[in-house]
């Protein structure tokens, strides 16, 4: 229990991935938390990454989870700038009123 | 080559006006077809001074038409005097009656198409009186009932006319349905279907028996009761003649060319010429007499409180076929023929000469707006006087030698159904006599009972309808006295040659000639009654007929609706048909092919689609959390399902 | 022992703040928990010597990230009352879903084993601490051997700046605007015009 092994960051991972998921069901309204749980995901990846790359002693992990940080920054750039737009456009960022795709 | 000219010219001049009838207009078609009518009209009469006065029968091989194992059939034209009497009928009526079209149709747009049906009927007509075997009958007779229905609904756009030809088609397939297995009943028991091989093989076949169902028949007589079947339906007797009276929905000149001159004829014809086969079954020959006398006195009774002038003459076309049936249910064909000879001729004369008054009165049917008329259209008055007086059977004109001989034919037949025609022909003489002049003194005498408009417009019909009037009349003077000798008196045996075939022991028309003398003035006793009767009702006492019709009203209305036949099939035939076609459209069709069907189907997937267009909310999240859901099953199935 | 118990906080704290990311009511505070999340994770981080990740996921997430999304949110006029509405709603199916992957991601996590070989397949080893440092030797590896991937990131970004610029940017009407090469463009011709004025009346 004391001895902290890579199991103790792998569950950490998992909780911190279970919390991602539940807070994307949770704000389903709303874009920005979708994103940001969507930003706890991928921290969850990267705990993952990390602990292995340290347990296992193979640097590849982190340049993987440098990597995947890049997609994040990419990816909330990207997002925001498309809520920014979608703001502008309806005056609003409701999920629900997203639904021209509606078949 | 005259006698192929003859047949096929009216086809010729049929094709062209049906074909070309835009190109040629009104008056090229009308040129075309009258054309080669009167050509065919010309050789139709050297033919019968050949064939029937100089007795030379002729039979033309055109072709084969059907070789198939043992079954061959050919085209043939066969001559001989029966068929050269109908060919002088056919195309004499068929001639006039194209004559007088070009007058009654001149304000008609589809003067082409009207004259080449017209043309068209005559040619299926020639078909079927020169047919050489049963299937070029056959031919013929389908044909005929073609160019019946055409012009039955000649005017398409009016919806009774299209349901009265339907109706008239309808009504001849259950005849021709008979017809057709008798044909076929034919070659099952001859072999073939050629006349003469038939006719040659019949006094053989006297005894044979037809197996059916586990029953024994006698053969001709089964075979004789399915052609007869086919000529009640065309000759609209009893029982199958509802069809008749409905066919006066087409233009006039039709129902005089076709719903009376000739082609309801067909019938009788095909009894005449079938008489080699029909001499050898007594119940046949029974049958035809019964329902032959049967028809004529029923279509007169109905003939008696009918109102559309059409109507009463259509009711005594049916009368007079019956009369032509029981001469030859007694034997005595040549009589038959004798009276559709005569027959044609004036009841084609009245129903033209109704035409030209419903001419006259611009459309009017209806015999109750009329009257009075007589001065403004003399001419007309005059013919559908000698048209009555030769129907009625008064002496000297046609009506009465044909009506005379047919009904002395019955009388001497000396048999139990001879006794019942000769009866029954007798009360429809009287009959016939009264409702001739009732439609005589309905339709010129009396008070006027037209609007004024119409009696502003009457008129008498121009030269092009009245002349072929004039040539009907002729005939219907003159034929009688003219064609007693040949037809049925001394010179009957040289002039019919081996057309027309009677046993030695049926005498009827042998003995017709030695009838005691009241029942040889009978029939003009009892049409001079008719006549006086109908003057007496009509004329001098016109409260009478409204009393009886009001003392005797279940009577009135029993005749006024024709026996109720028409409502008879309806319940009998027509709704429990019109039930279970309802229900197999509905319950079969629609409910239970279609449900499970293409409507099934396509239910079933626009269903499924709905759901599943459904599952595309336009939602992120609910996008999102499909993948999520996804995620979390593969992982499941990952760890607990595949690979463990 | 220490260690445990710098884990133990450090954890703890991520997830209560990852708690508080989900449910709070004000997103400026769901931004901040973020930040707090993403600091604690990279002490996390620096415990198990990943001390370059560390400052990265500081330096990239709490400065360039956290910021922008705080940024929009504080920017943006939204009726988040309004976004909260049904907030209930799907917390049984988001639950359920969360609960069987934690059950299942927990059930791995207590079952794994090392395969030996593992060993072997060591694609680049960690160096002895004494020997390089932990960033020294994410550089001998990423600007070598991972040269491409490291450029393919650098061009992911450089897209995603271009596409976040080309989507925010906006021309607004009505804004008068100095157009230099117009000014320079233009001639005597056709921007001055003489006239000869008579006396009396107007031009």
């Amino acid at each position: 229990m004391l001895e902290i092994g890579i199991g103790h960051y792998l569950t950490l991972a998992a909780i911190l991935f279970t919390l991602g998921i539940f807070g994307i069901f949770l704000n389903r309204k709303n874009v920005i938390t979708i994103l940001m749980s969507i930003e706890l995901i991928l921290l969850s990846v990267n705990i993952n990454l990390v602990s292995f790359s340290v347990f296992l002693q193979d640097l590849a992990g982190q340049i993987f989870a440098m990597l995947v940080l890049t997609v994040a920054a990419a990816e909330a750039a990207i997002g925001l700038a498309i809520i920014v737009v979608y703001f502008r456009n309806r005056g609003n960022i409701a999920v629900e009123d997203a639904n021209l795709m509606k078949g | 080559m005259l006698y192929g000219l003859c047949i096929f010219s009216p086809l010729v001049g049929a094709a062209i006006a049906g074909l070309l009838g835009r190109i040629l207009g009104a008056k090229g078609s009308q040129v075309i077809t009258c054309g080669t009518m009167t050509l065919s009209l010309l050789f139709a009469l050297i033919i019968f001074k050949l064939v029937a006065l100089e007795n030379t029968p002729q039979t033309v091989q055109l072709f084969s038409w059907i070789i198939s194992g043992s079954f061959q059939v050919d085209w043939a034209l066969r001559f001989d005097t029966l068929t050269a009497v109908m060919l002088v009928v056919v195309t004499g009526v068929s001639t006039l009656v194209h004559y007088y079209s070009i007058g009654y149709m001149h304000h008609d747009p589809h003067n082409p198409r009207f004259f080449s049906y017209l043309s068209l009927f005559t040619f299926f007509m020639l078909m079927l009186v020169t047919s050489d075997n049963f299937l070029q009958l056959f031919f013929g007779w389908e044909g005929v009932g073609l160019a019946s229905y055409l012009l039955i609904g000649f005017w398409y756009k009016k919806p009774s006319a299209n349901s009265a030809a339907i109706k008239a088609f309808l009504v001849n397939r259950v005849g021709d349905f008979g017809f057709a297995l008798g044909i076929m009943g034919v070659f099952l028991v001859y072999g073939t279907l050629s006349f003469d091989a038939v006719f040659d093989a019949t006094p053989g076949k006297a005894g044979a028996m037809i197996e059916f169902l586990g029953g024994q028949y006698h053969a001709i007589t089964v075979l004789c009761l399915l052609l007869f079947i086919g000529a009640m339906g065309k000759s609209a007797q009893l029982g199958l003649h509802t069809w008749l009276p409905d066919a006066m929905e087409g233009p006039t000149p039709v129902s005089a060319l076709i719903h009376a001159a000739t082609m309801v004829t067909a019938g009788v014809f095909m009894v005449a010429r079938l008489s080699p086969m029909f001499e050898y079954s007594e119940t046949a020959l029974a049958v035809v007499t019964v329902v032959g006398a049967s028809t004529a006195f029923f279509a007169a009774t109905v003939g008696l409180c009918q109102n559309d002038i059409k109507r009463v003459i259509a009711y005594s076309t049916c009368s007079q076929l019956g009369y032509m049936f029981f001469a030859c249910g007694v034997s005595a064909y040549a009589a038959g023929i004798f009276h559709l000879f005569t027959h044609a001729f004036f009841k084609a004369l009245l129903f033209l000469g109704a035409g030209s008054v419903i001419h006259a009165m611009s459309d009017e049917q209806d015999m109750r707006k009329m009257g009075g008329i007589w001065r403004q259209i003399k001419t007309t008055y005059i013919m559908m006087w000698i048209g009555s007086l030769a129907l009625a059977g008064v002496p000297l004109f046609s009506g009465f030698y044909s009506k005379d001989i047919v009904l002395e034919a019955s009388y001497a037949a000396q048999t139990g159904v001879g006794n019942y025609a000769f009866i029954l022909g007798m009360a429809a003489a009287l009959m016939t006599a009264f409702y001739s002049w009732r439609l005589l003194i309905m339709t010129f005498h009396g008070e006027s009972r037209a609007d004024e408009k119409t009696l502003a417009h009457v008129h008498e019909s121009p030269k092009i309808m009245t002349v072929p009037l004039g040539f009907l009349a002729l005939g219907a003077v003159f034929a009688g006295w003219l064609g007693f000798d040949l037809f049925v008196g001394s010179g009957m045996k040289s002039f019919w040659g081996e057309a027309i075939f009677v046993l030695d022991s049926h005498t009827a028309l042998k003995e017709a000639h030695g009838v005691p003398l009241w029942v040889k003035i009978g029939p003009v006793v009892m049409g001079g009654i008719g006549i006086a009767l109908a003057y007496w009702f009509y004329m001098f006492n016109p409260k009478i007929p409204a009393a009886l019709a009001q003392r005797f009203s279940h009577l009135y209305r029993f005749l006024l609706n024709k026996w109720y036949f028409d409502e008879l099939y309806d319940r009998v035939l027509v709704q429990p048909s019109k039930n279970l076609g309802k229900s197999l459209w509905k319950d079969g069709d629609g409910t239970l092919i279609d449900g499970l069907g293409p409507d099934g189907i396509a239910g079933a997937i626009r269903y499924l689609a709905q759901r599943a267009s459904a599952l595309q909310s336009g939602y992120i999240f609910h996008y999102a959390f499909a993948m999520l859901i996804g995620v979390a099953i593969l992982v499941s199935l990952y760890l607990f399902g595949i690979g463990h | 022992m220490i260690t445990a118990f710098v884990f133990y906080l450090f954890a703890a704290i991520v997830i209560a703040s990852a708690v508080m990311v989900i449910s709070a009511k004000n997103p400026v505070h769901s931004v901040l928990f973020l930040i707090l999340a993403f600091f604690n994770a990279a002490g996390l981080f620096v415990l198990i010597g990943a001390e370059f990740i560390a400052m990265i996921l500081v330096v990239v997430y709490v400065g360039a990230v956290a910021v922008l999304f705080l940024f929009v949110v504080m920017m943006l006029d939204i009726g988040f009352a309004r976004l909260r509405e049904g907030f209930m709603q799907y917390i049984p199916l988001g639950g359920l879903v969360g609960l069987i992957l934690l059950v299942e991601l927990v059930m791995v996590g207590g079952s794994w084993v090392l395969s030996p070989a593992i060993e072997k397949g060591r694609i680049f080893p960690t160096p002895p601490i004494d020997q390089s440092t932990n960033t020294h030797a994410i550089g001998n590896i990423l600007y070598t051997d991972y040269i491409y991937l490291f450029q393919g990131a650098g061009l992911v970004l450089l897209v995603a700046m271009i596409g976040a610029i080309v989507l925010t940017l906006r021309t607004r009407d009505g804004v008068k605007k100095q157009n230099i090469s117009q000014q320079l463009s233009r001639s005597p011709e056709d921007s001055v015009e003489l006239r000869d004025v008579e006396t009396g009346s107007g031009v």
